[in-house]
Order: structure tokens, then sequence, then C-alpha cells
């Protein structure tokens, strides 16, 4: 498939740029990583040998492409603050933010694209304005207050849940809600307004000719189209989601990819903030690739 | 229309009253666009109307409940919420209008460069839309907060590299389907400039999106700052912010969450006036965007 190929080139150049864009905007602080990692009182012969250890006293393009044929082997540096492989660290905290990932995808797209149809199917009738609006406030409340009401109620005040996340599948259930409730909101409104659009299609008269029922010519026909934008959507939502779980994972304590970017920001930990941004960026993008792949698979309309 | 006499149109003039030609907004414009015109009347406003100072602490008044002296209570360090709450809605709001107009100008440059200059400038454009819609925008956020500390314009520069990009795309393919009519070619035709195809012909037809592109993309202006401030990487105390403050209340949340409420219903009422308000200029506009 050479349109899948083209893809996959592009991607190869965006990741190109994305290497490039975190290393320059990572390099153009004031005062070199070395002193603020060491402290201010070392004598400058400890600093020289620090730099150089690094590899940090490198013309910047050297630095860049040993980096670059680092990554491309998976060594993405030491942590500064954490003395271990950055690769080691994405490792261990990556298999957190992918359970938290799915787990909301699962609830937002349960829970949006059942809402969507529902909302379709009564348009402009009560359960249709109850879930518009339920939607339009989906989108419109930040995680962070989500999360923190999450908390308040479920956990404080009707104790069904635990508050942070210890480990068990249950206590991941109000991060997946927290994080969801976003994109469950725009999926919910994708799906309304992109079923609503097939429901003036011609088939859909078609099959109720044919003897269906509106909600049967709803489901079996107008739902399989309806579904290609809202699919395109999610892949495009992953990034946000990844955004989100930055929050989620602080608020709940989760050690996931969130987490340890927040940690390599408060500890100035450069390799380790540059491995996981990119290593985020690497996610969101084979997501983008998927969704076309699936959206291919499902839309004989594009396989031309 | 040149049959009808001098006086016959007077009478139609004057029949017609003054405000029926101006466009008539329907509820979904006005309702949200004057919650919006409120809250900036009162962010504006705060400084005279409140008796009370937002950085001013008063020890002897710690946590007191709310009522008549502090209608939402004061917060650990004796300040008053609710002034508290509307200087940080200033903040919220200057975010809301700077870094987004920004974003949409650098979008819409972007854009018709990409759609009018050739096929360097548009892969170009793509190529760099494509890398900055790659980061997850916390963390490119994060990156920025690295490098220039957790300030104003480190904020600033965060939200227009998240926004331009999608901005840039759609301008572009607007203006590929304003490249299309036949008043470019017969501008293009009788020796216009490029640059004046762009100035006359182009932007004024890219209003209404621009319009829309630049009200729709406020919502995710303010929770950006308010989830970094959230997150402490934003805007840093003494100063104030919305998101800082649920940030400050957090660990009363389960004592005092009126504390966490009056902030956080703050930043979702901005949202969802604007959410609304994007919506309704859309349907109204312009369905493309």
């Amino acid at each position: 498939m050479p349109a899948l190929l083209r893809r996959f080139l592009g991607v190869v150049f965006v990741l190109l740029g994305v290497m490039l864009l975190i290393f320059i905007m990572l390099r153009i602080i004031p005062g070199d990583p070395v002193s603020v990692l060491l402290n201010e009182h070392v004598n400058p012969a400890t600093v020289e040998k620090m730099t150089e250890s690094l590899g940090l006293n490198k013309p910047l393009p050297e630095q860049f492409f040993s980096y670059l044929l680092g990554a491309l082997k998976g060594d993405l540096g030491k942590s500064y603050y954490m003395r271990k492989p950055v690769t080691a660290l994405i490792m261990e905290a990556f298999p957190y933010t992918l359970l938290l990932t799915v787990l909301s995808a699962a609830f937002a797209w349960a829970f949006g694209i059942g809402t969507g149809i529902i909302s379709a199917i009564y348009n402009n009738r009560l359960p249709d304005y109850i879930f518009r609006g339920l939607s339009l406030f989906g989108i419109s409340v930040p995680v962070f207050i989500v999360a923190l009401s999450l908390q308040y109620f479920i956990y404080f005040k009707l104790s069904l849940l635990p508050l942070t996340y210890n480990g068990s599948l249950q206590s991941m259930i109000l991060p997946a809600i927290a994080l969801g409730w976003n994109s469950a909101g725009s999926v919910a409104r994708l799906t309304r307004s992109s079923l609503m659009g097939e429901l003036e299609a011609p088939y859909i008269d078609t099959a109720r000719a044919k003897g269906l029922t509106t909600r049967q010519a709803i489901v079996r026909h107008g739902l399989r189209n309806a579904m290609l934008p809202v699919i395109t959507m999610m892949a495009l939502q992953l990034s946000s989601m990844l955004s989100g779980a930055v929050i989620t994972e602080s608020i709940f304590s989760i050690s996931g990819m969130g987490k340890l970017a927040l940690t390599a920001v408060q500890t100035r930990d450069m390799p380790l903030l540059q491995g996981t941004v990119l290593f985020m960026a690497f996610v969101i993008s084979m997501g983008n690739i998927l969704a076309d792949v699936i959206n291919t698979i499902l839309d004989p309309r594009l396989r031309v | 229309m040149s049959s009808s006499s001098p006086s016959n149109k007077e009478t139609v003039m004057r029949k017609v009253p003054l405000f029926s030609r101006m466009p008539i907004l329907p509820p979904s414009v006005t309702v949200p666009a004057s919650i919006i015109l409120l809250i900036i009347l009162l962010a504006l406003l705060v400084p005279i109307v409140s008796p009370y100072d937002a950085l001013r602490q008063n020890l002897t008044e710690r946590l007191s409940a709310p009522g008549t002296a502090h209608i939402l209570g004061t917060d650990a360090l004796g300040r008053d919420c609710f002034t508290r709450i509307f200087y940080g809605t200033r903040i919220s709001l200057f975010v809301a209008l700077i870094p987004t107009a920004f974003a949409v100008l650098i979008g819409m440059a972007a854009g018709i460069a990409a759609a009018f200059f050739g096929k360097a400038a548009d892969a170009l454009v793509t190529w760099l839309s494509d890398v900055t819609l790659a980061f997850p925008g916390m963390l490119l956020a994060m990156v920025i907060m690295y490098s220039f500390g957790g300030s104003f314009s480190s904020i600033v520069i965060s939200i227009v590299i998240m926004e331009w990009g999608s901005i840039a795309r759609i301008v572009r393919s607007v203006t590929l389907s304003i490249l299309e009519n036949e008043y470019i070619l017969a501008a293009r035709s009788i020796g216009v400039k490029r640059f004046n195809i762009i100035i006359r012909h182009i932007i004024p037809n890219l209003i209404p999106t621009l319009i829309v592109l630049f009200t729709l993309n406020i919502p995710a202006s303010i929770l950006s700052e308010s989830s970094l401030s959230f997150l402490g990487i934003g805007i840093q105390p003494p100063e104030v912010s919305l998101g800082l403050m649920v940030n400050e209340s957090r660990t009363l949340l389960f004592n005092k969450p009126h504390l966490v409420l009056g902030p956080a219903g703050m930043i979702m009422l901005l949202v969802l006036s604007f959410n609304f308000l994007g919506d309704a200029l859309r349907d109204r506009f312009d369905q493309e965007v």
C-alpha cells in the first residue's frame, strides 16, 4: 500500500521535527545545565569533568546527531537526577499511563457514543437536551476539577472507591473517568452531529421503505457510516488524553509518564524530560497511523 | 428599482425602523455574550468594588466561613476568596484573549502562505503544524516551562504553539476554496499584485472563519492556563490565578469544599459561556470549521 508507506515516511519526518524542536527548546536556557545539576559551590574542574562526561562540550549539531543515533537504538540517555537510563524509566512508567488511557478511552467511547446515539434518535426532545447539555458541560470542565469532584463525592461522601491509585484495578476507575470525561463529551457531540447528517441520506429512506423501523435503520445502517469521523477524532484525542494524563496522574498519584515528566521539570532533569516528550510524540503519531489504517479498513471509499 | 419615485423611496425609508436593519442576534449568542461581558466588567471593576486586597494576608481571619463580611469566606491565609476569584479571572480573560489572538494571527499568516505561495511553502507549513500537533499540549508547555520558567510569557508562548497549527490547517483549506472564485481569477488577470489580492480579497473573506476560530480556541486557552497553574508550573504565587487557587485549596477539599468550588465554578462558567458562544457563532457564520 503506497499510501500507507507515504504516511509512514511523513511520520518519520514529523518525529525528526519533534526531536529537533525539543532539542532546541531545551537548550536555549540561559546558564549551563551542569552548574544547575551540581550545586553552585563546586570547583570549576568538577563542572568541566561533568560537562565532558555528559557530552555537553561538543557542538550542538554533533550532540543532536549522537542523540538521534542513540534514540534509534532505543538509548535516550541517562537521567541526571535518578541516575538511570531514561528508556528504563519510561518502560517502568508507560504501562500505567497505557492502562489509564485505555480505560478512560473505553469509558469515553461507551458513554460518548451511547449518549450521542440517544441524542440523535430523540433529536430536540428531552433526552437530547439533557445529553447535549451534559456533553457541553463535559467539554467545559478541566480534568483537575472532574478529578477533585470525583474524589469529593465518590470517595469522601459515598466512600465507594479509593482516593488515590494503590495498584488495584478498582482504584483506577476514578482516574479513568476523570480523564475520559472531556473526551466523552466531544465523542457524544460528534456522534450526534455525524449521525444526524447520515439520517438525511437516501439510504436511510430505502431502509425504512424496506420495512425497518427508524431505530433499526439508524443502528444497522446509519451508525456504521457515522462512526468514521468519530474514530478519526478518537485518535486525535489521544494527544489531549495524554495531556490530561499528566494532571490525572498527579492528582491520583499514579507513577506514569505524566508524573515522570512533571518530576523531570521539577528536578530540572533535561534528558528525562526530552525522552519522555519524544516518546509521547511517538505514541501519538503511531495512534494517528492506526486510525488511518482502521478507517481504510472500515471505509472502502478510502481504499482507491 | 429604477422606476420607483423618490417620494416612494422616502416612505419606504421612513417605515423601516432603524434597528431592523441590524441583524437580530439569537439568544444563543446574546445570553453567553452578556454573561461574558458581565464577568469582564466585574473583573475590571473589582479593585473599586471590593473592600479587600487580593494579596494582603489577614491571619486573624483565616478560613472564615462564607458570610456577610466575606461572601465566599477566606482562604488559609485569610484572604478574601470572592475578591481573589475576580483577580484570577483577570488572568483567565487575558489568557483567553491575547495568546488566542496571536495564535489566530500566526495561523492565518501560515495558512494563507501555505495556500498561496506554492508547494514548498505548503509543505513547510504542513510539516511545522504536524510537528507541533504531534506533542501532547501539556508536555510541550512543560518543555517551555523548563526553559523559560513558570511565568506569564511562558504560558503565552505555550498556548500560541499549541493552537496555531490546527488554525493554520483550517485557514489553508478555506483560503484554497476562496482562491477558486472567479473574482480572484479576474483580479489576477488584470494584474493585481499578490499582496493586494491577499489584503483585499482573501483576508476579508476569511474574517468570519477567523472570528469563529478565535472564539472556539478561547476555552482551550483558559483550560491550558488553569491546568498549568494547577500543576504548579504556570502562574506562580503570590500572583492570583484560578487554577492556582484550586491548587492552593486542594488540601482543604474535604473540610472546606467551597474554597475549591469558587474558582472551579468560575473556570467552568467562563469556559461554558465561550463554548456556547463559539458554537452559536459557528452555526451562524461558518459551518466549515
